[in-house]
């Protein structure tokens, strides 16, 4: 814990004439957000304990423009894209790698036809393809035995077809992994997307998030694992709004990874 | 022979199948209404699609008791239309069950009909049930309210008719073929139908005759009746699940596609080179292109093939998020309105000889409100619950670009989050050089 992050910058690599194996898209979010920057940092801990050589724009990055896009904010979005695909062509990056579903899907799907294709990953593929090469391994230790439901991301899952990868890190721990009755394909949505975490919502009976946490509670859960640090806010209110906070813990599954490493 | 009846059959025939003709024709200079839009893309994958889930019912399934009900229905629909086929040659020439010369063959055909058409009978009473006494909440949601109720009725009880009318058809036949009535030959195996039989127990050969006959003409008639009511129901499905599957999306449901004219002016925007003061070319093409849709003009075609194909079965409705935590927004009703609002625009053209006159309404408020298209957190669950590949996202998305690029009118912290985007390069006001802060902090 103790031990200081290293986050090379692009500009920094590129000044010792390196590229590094993968860029790690930070998002706004994961910027700027108190409890997203937590995620971030175990990400990072995990990286630097597998030795991953990466690199983060830093203060070249800016947002992927996904919120304005959805908002309908069509020459928003491109100005954002453009400008980011001037960077990280300029980089000459093959390989991004990102914590929030939604730059993962705005960077892998719509950047393309604006000129920039990169391989891009979210990061519980990234993990489980650690996993798989045997550079990662996950000690289960304190998660042993415990429940965990997972809540997919809509724009991970349905989106982007993305179920497994999450899932399998999540079996790694050793831990009860529990599903919702709506997951998956069918998963329902933590009520942040299109932008609608930037506002308040339209009149109804109930907050999406909240609706999305009940049924995540039905499977008493000890912890409420996502992908997302949208859902992640989504749901840690959602938490708050059942005073449940006492009992069960909102993570991301690179924390629940970092935390069985005691990283 | 009777000439005059062959005759009378003939007329209705060409009547009910022409006036559909008509109707379709319209529908499709109404589709044509849309802009265009590239999908020749993927031939293969776009067949298997249409294979997969229209003639496969492969999403019909992903919930079983509706699923199973449907395909019963479905079945029934494409295999005892073998049957009218037969019912056509023999109202023409006058000929009475022509293709019982198949022998075995047939008595299996029209054993499986009889056993089809019970099925058939059994999973529309149950729709019914569905839909009257156990009111599913989808079925009962503000927009079915009035017509759309009573026309997802109407056709249960048009399934009903038509299915008693073969059965009955059947019964009466087979007790004529047992009393060895002339014409009457015997053909044909009827499982179902036989226990009709008491029914026509001392009835005499003429009114038995009548019974046929009448149950004959009713089906055939109820037949094209129900063909023509299509057009003028929801029930267009049947046929537009076809091209609907084959023409929907490939693409990740997460990729919402990039418009190519603000590509174009946001290039320029950039482009450190271009002349700022520049005029616009000498023979400038058309107005610049309106950004978004707040009709269906601005639509394009496939967003109203969908329209039209949509049969208001709300599946898209019940798991959107926005719609089961009470608001307003329900994907059901955004198809609803923009065919609606297509009919409405299709029927000025009609009475204005071919050209549309501006009528001061549009899709955008007159029929789907601000409110509905805000509450959406595109969030997909829509387009994947949909059986038949429509995408009432795509909608509410340029409805939205309509909103925010022609008319600057995105809810006020939108347009807060867009200019830190703008301002900031974050939704939130934060300084973009800040961006490695957390990198220091404990």
């Amino acid at each position: 814990m103790s031990e200081a992050l290293r986050v090379p910058t692009m500009a920094e690599l590129m000044a010792e004439g390196k590229q590094p194996e993968v860029l790690f898209w930070v998002g706004c979010a994961g910027s700027f957000d108190d409890r997203a920057k937590k995620i971030t940092k175990a990400f990072v801990r995990i990286l630097n304990k597998v030795g991953v050589e990466f690199a983060v724009l830093g203060t070249e990055e800016s947002c992927t423009g996904d919120p304005a896009k959805r908002s309908g904010n069509e020459f928003l979005f491109q100005m954002q894209a453009m400008s980011n695909i001037e960077v990280l062509n300029a980089y000459e990056i093959k390989k991004i790698v990102t914590a929030c579903p939604h730059c993962f899907n705005t960077i892998k799907n719509e950047y393309p036809s604006l000129g920039g294709s990169y391989e891009v990953v979210h990061h519980t593929q990234f993990l489980k393809s650690l996993l798989d090469e045997g550079k990662l391994s996950i000690e289960g230790g304190q998660f042993k035995g415990k429940r965990i439901t997972f809540h997919d991301p809509c724009y991970l899952g349905r989106a982007n077809n993305v179920y497994e990868a999450p899932r399998e890190l999540i079996r790694k721990l050793d831990a009860e992994l529990v599903e919702m009755k709506k997951c998956r394909k069918n998963g329902f949505c933590c009520g942040a997307g299109g932008a609608q975490m930037f506002k308040e919502p339209e009149k109804g009976d109930k907050d999406v998030n909240v609706e999305r946490t009940e049924q995540a509670l039905e499977t008493q859960p000890q912890i409420i694992a996502a992908g997302c640090p949208f859902c992640n806010t989504m749901m840690t209110d959602g938490i708050k709004s059942k005073e449940k906070e006492a009992e069960v813990e909102v993570m991301d599954i690179a924390e629940l990874i970092a935390n069985a490493n005691d990283l | 022979m009777n000439y005059l009846a062959s005759f009378i059959f003939a007329i209705i025939l060409v009547a009910g199948i022409g006036f559909f003709a008509m109707n379709v024709k319209k529908m499709m200079r109404n589709i044509k209404l849309g802009k265009d839009v590239d999908v020749s893309d993927n031939k293969a994958q776009r067949w298997r699609n249409m294979i997969m889930i229209a003639l496969g019912q492969q999403k019909m399934v992903v919930r079983p008791v509706a699923g199973l009900l449907h395909i019963i229905v479905y079945l029934g629909f494409i295999i005892i239309n073998i049957e009218v086929l037969e019912i056509i040659m023999d109202g023409l020439f006058g000929t009475h069950r022509v293709f019982a010369d198949f022998g075995t063959m047939y008595n299996v055909l029209i054993a499986s009909f009889e056993v089809l058409a019970l099925l058939v009978l059994v999973a529309v009473i149950v729709f019914w049930i569905r839909r009257n006494i156990i009111r599913l909440q989808r079925f009962i949601k503000p927009e079915m309210k009035g017509w759309p109720e009573k026309d997802g009725n109407f056709i249960l009880y048009f399934e009903m008719v038509l299915m008693l009318l073969f059965l009955t058809m059947n019964g009466a036949d087979h007790q004529l073929q047992i009393l060895g009535a002339e014409h009457y030959t015997k053909a044909g195996a009827f499982p179902v139908s036989q226990f009709l039989l008491p029914l026509f127990d001392g009835l005499s050969e003429g009114t038995l005759i009548i019974v046929e006959r009448t149950a004959w003409w009713l089906h055939i008639i109820g037949i094209l009746v129900f063909l023509n009511y299509l057009y003028y129901s929801k029930h267009l499905h049947i046929l537009l699940a076809f091209p609907n599957t084959f023409y929907g999306n490939l693409k990740p449901k997460g990729e919402f596609n990039n418009l190519e004219s603000v590509t174009n002016e946001v290039k320029l925007m950039l482009d450190p080179n271009a002349d700022p003061f520049a005029a616009p070319e000498e023979n400038a093409e058309e107005a610049p292109e309106k950004f978004g849709a707040s009709d269906v003009h601005d639509l394009n075609w496939v967003q109203l093939l969908n329209a039209y194909t949509c049969t208001e079965c709300g599946r898209c409705t019940s798991v959107c998020p926005a719609n089961q935590t009470g608001k307003e927004l329900s994907p059901r009703k955004v198809m609803m309105d923009t065919r609606d609002r297509l009919e409405e625009v299709g029927k000025n053209i009609d009475a204005n000889n071919g050209e549309f006159v501006e009528d001061g309404k549009q899709l955008l408020d007159d029929y789907i409100k601000r409110e509905e298209l805000w509450a959406c957190t595109s969030c997909n669950a829509c387009t994947e619950a949909c059986p038949v590949s429509i995408d009432p996202l795509s909608i509410i998305l340029d409805m939205r670009r309509y909103l925010v690029m022609e008319q600057s009118a995105a809810p006020a912290e939108l347009n807060n989050m867009m200019s830190n985007i703008e301002n900031n390069g974050a939704p939130w006001p934060y300084n973009q050089m800040d961006r490695l802060n957390w990198q220091n902090e404990a």
